[in-house]
């Protein structure tokens, strides 16, 4: 029994801190959350130097060969760091859902040029009636055409496809089935430039976030773009378990991050009591002040605990995956919610301006509440999956 | 990261559970007929309960060999405590002894005190009380007043300790005695070991709010106590207290505990109706109790965690006061959810075939209030998370 971070891991934590610290400053986040696309090509450059961006691509695919858990440790460090950019969507979804449902071609297609940052790809799953993150949510109609598939319709809400080379669409090709309901959902990779996608990007508070709407008008897709998947010619593949492997991974990414924010604003938050002086003396000497950075506290470390089960869960014990990675969504984006406001109140005033950095990790909170499902999503699914 | 057991602990945990099975009386589910526990008869059974977990060897298993323990790490040390809580086996009737103040004994006693305290301890023959708290002083400890004043071989002790779980069935007390008035507070505190017997000692019972009286007011009208029993040197007791806290922590936050609870939350879920259906599968109850079960998740990777730490030597820091404030805020909203679903059945306490469980939710539900007051409020926990974990200034 072992439940702690390996020396590799926390060397990992360091050399993170330390290149996001001087690469990726709240200055040059600011700059990238103020810019019409939202992206920074040279700050790509640095993460694929340093090989984060194909963290979870296999050493023969240009990658780092590591393990979510490894990459919880990173995305904690870009959580805190407010990093922009498509980490989640590019590094840990596509390539999840490339290595568990692509086939050998497609995996050599993409994952060296994600690894590389030659490529962004990102996930286009939800849509506008009820977004929502399983297979119900999905309702939009993948054809049978000759020599593939025909896509069409809206949908939301998927980051960074203004400048994704690849989207990995899912699409309704049969009958729901499975507890999720993503059996008869297809995956289709759909190139950022295919004929008849049309992309809209949307503005949300979360300028370091860039969520687009994607219109699909009978987009064709050659069988050899088409994820192995129910309802084409290759019946009874593996798309809904690439999906649904993705969509965890995205919820344990989500969560890491969302814990690296909200220690990252209670720290500020701390910083700033203890030298704010009111009444002749810090406000942090009030117990107050104190029992709110208290409370932050101890709800930030038990998730932590959650989030590194859930993470290691996901390669170590796949079975108990899906749970591990709906309990840390659901707990620690709630704790980067309430974490952040307490940060933001523990300013006062100052806290409330656009000047201060605290309103980027506040605002973070609340788009990572919402993304791959909110947090009575996954309690239903903690429901669900207990046999309630 | 791994989380499986050892083969050495899987090995102790299936013995563990093999032998639970055959010898263990259940009935450790606390409730209001526990208020007949300090008949004799109960006491004899309990010590008799004692003594076979002891003939076992689970008795006092994280001790030293040389001392009458086995030794064992913290990892079996864990695994035997949630076993016998799952199991819903009593603890050791000698608890405060085996966990608090012999621990405390081996790590400052003298050989003879060890010789003379350590073996009735492990047989369940000495029970012991722990003598901290005084009506004037709860939180703020070391404002403690009980004086220990020397006269030739002995010293002399007045005052009154409270809130003494356990005094009127126990043999001694382990107290803190002000044994020099002068000195800076912290600095006048010796941990003095007082033989319950001694002339001048009265143990008045205190009626809880559970109806339960097993919390007592001790007091001392001089008396006499060998200076020979004060255990780690005179007006060291605030170092040799804060051992026996450390011992304390160890015992708190045992997430089987909060797993019983769950699962009766569960079950009261799905038995009882709401809107016509089981109660189970109205969205509101199902998205509070998917909470829960995720709260508890996260408190069971902390100890985990916790474990992990304190086997690799580190200092545990302030993680035992976010473990006790999150986890009994957490058992009382379970108590708290179970009630409520059980509706205006939930207050029923006794005396009718309505009472739910046998009244354990509304017991449980004062019960766990209790354990957010005790061992150092859930404001004094923040107040030490916060200055001692975040190194916000000392407070006003």
């Amino acid at each position: 029994m072992n439940f702690a971070l390996s020396d590799e891991q926390l060397e990992l934590q360091r050399s993170a801190r330390q290149i996001l610290s001087a690469e990726c400053p709240m200055t040059r986040v600011r700059k990238i959350a103020g810019s019409p696309a939202g992206l920074d090509p040279d700050l790509q450059r640095v993460f694929a130097e340093a090989g984060w961006l194909g963290i979870l691509v296999p050493e023969s695919l240009g990658g780092a060969g590591l393990g979510l858990l490894d990459a919880a440790v990173l995305l904690h460090e870009l959580g805190r760091a407010v990093a922009p950019g498509p980490f989640i969507v590019s590094s840990i979804g596509a390539v999840v859902a490339l290595r568990a449902a692509g086939t050998r071609a497609q995996q050599e297609a993409w994952l060296p040029r994600i690894a590389s940052g030659d490529a962004i790809a990102t996930l286009a799953i939800a849509e506008g009636e009820e977004p929502r993150f399983d297979g119900p949510g999905i309702q939009a109609r993948a054809a049978r055409a000759a020599g593939g598939a025909t896509l069409s319709g809206i949908k939301m809400f998927v980051e960074y496809a203004h400048v994704a080379d690849l989207l990995l669409s899912a699409f309704r090709a049969g009958k729901p089935s499975g507890e999720d309901g993503l059996g008869g959902v297809g995956l289709f990779a759909v190139p950022g430039r295919a004929k008849g996608l049309s992309v809209v990007p949307l503005v949300s508070i979360d300028e370091t976030r860039r969520p687009c709407e994607a219109r699909f008008r009978n987009v064709r897709v050659p069988i050899s773009d088409v994820l192995s998947g129910a309802g084409t010619k290759r019946s009874g593949g593996d798309a809904p378990r690439g999906l649904r492997r993705a969509m965890d991974a995205c919820a344990i990414a989500i969560a890491a991050e969302s814990l690296g924010g909200a220690e990252r604003a209670l720290e500020g938050a701390v910083e700033y009591v203890k030298v704010r002086e009111q009444f002749g003396r810090p406000v942090g000497s009030f117990q107050a002040v104190q029992h709110m950075a208290a409370d932050a506290l101890a709800q930030v470390e038990p998730a932590r605990s959650l989030l590194w089960y859930a993470a290691w869960a996901f390669d170590a014990r796949p079975k108990e995956a899906p749970l591990a990675a709906a309990m840390a969504k659901a707990l620690c984006t709630d704790v980067y919610r309430e974490v952040s406001r307490a940060a933001i109140e523990m300013h006062g005033g100052i806290g409330f301006t656009w000047e201060h950095d605290m309103h980027f990790w506040f605002k973070r909170a609340l788009s990572n509440a919402s993304a791959f499902g909110d947090a009575a999503f996954h309690r239903e699914r903690v429901a669900r999956l207990s046999g309630f | 990261m791994d989380l499986d057991l050892a083969p050495e602990d899987k090995t102790f945990r299936d013995a563990l559970r093999a032998w639970l099975r055959e010898n263990a009386p259940r009935g450790a589910r606390r409730g209001p007929r526990a208020q007949e526990a300090s008949a004799a008869g109960e006491i004899e059974r309990q010590r008799v309960w004692q003594r076979k977990l002891h003939a076992a060897g689970y008795v006092g298993i994280g001790w030293p060999r040389a001392d009458g323990g086995r030794g064992a790490s913290l990892t079996q040390q864990t695994i035997l405590s949630e076993e016998m809580t799952r199991h819903g086996a009593p603890p050791p009737i000698g608890y405060l002894g085996i966990q608090m103040v012999g621990p405390t004994i081996i790590q400052w006693g003298t050989e003879d005190q060890k010789r003379k305290f350590l073996p009735p301890i492990l047989h369940g023959e000495d029970l012991w009380c722990q003598g901290y708290s005084e009506p004037g002083s709860g939180s703020d400890l070391a404002s403690l007043k009980t004086s220990a004043v020397r006269d030739g071989e002995d010293l002399v002790v007045n005052g009154q300790k409270i809130w003494t779980s356990n005094a009127h069935v126990a043999d001694w007390i382990f107290c803190l005695v002000r044994t020099d008035s002068e000195a800076p507070k912290h600095g006048g505190i010796s941990y003095l070991l007082i033989d319950m017997k001694t002339p001048g000692i009265t143990v008045r019972p205190l009626v809880q709010m559970t109806g339960d009286a097993t919390f007592n007011e001790v007091f001392f009208d001089n008396a006499r106590v060998p200076a020979a029993n004060v255990l780690g040197g005179l007006n060291n007791g605030w170092a040799v207290a804060n051992t026996t806290l450390v011992h304390e922590r160890h015992m708190l936050g045992n997430p089987m505990h909060t797993q019983n609870l769950f699962d009766g939350l569960l079950r009261i879920a799905r038995r009882v109706r709401r809107n016509g259906r089981p109660a189970i599968e109205d969205p509101a109850v199902r998205d509070r109790v998917a909470g829960f079960r995720i709260e508890m998740e996260a408190m069971r990777c902390k100890a985990w965690r916790d474990l992990t730490s304190a086997l690799q030597g580190k200092n545990p820091g302030v993680e035992p006061s976010i473990t006790k404030l999150r986890t009994t805020w957490l058992n009382h909203r379970l108590a708290e959810m179970a009630l409520e679903l059980l509706g205006p059945y939930g207050p029923l306490y006794r005396g009718s075939k309505h009472v739910a469980d046998d009244a354990f939710w509304p017991y449980e539900f004062m019960f766990s209030l209790g354990m957010i007051i005790g061992g150092g409020t859930s404001q004094i926990q923040r107040n030490i998370i916060a200055q001692r974990g975040l190194g916000l200034p000392r407070g006003h």
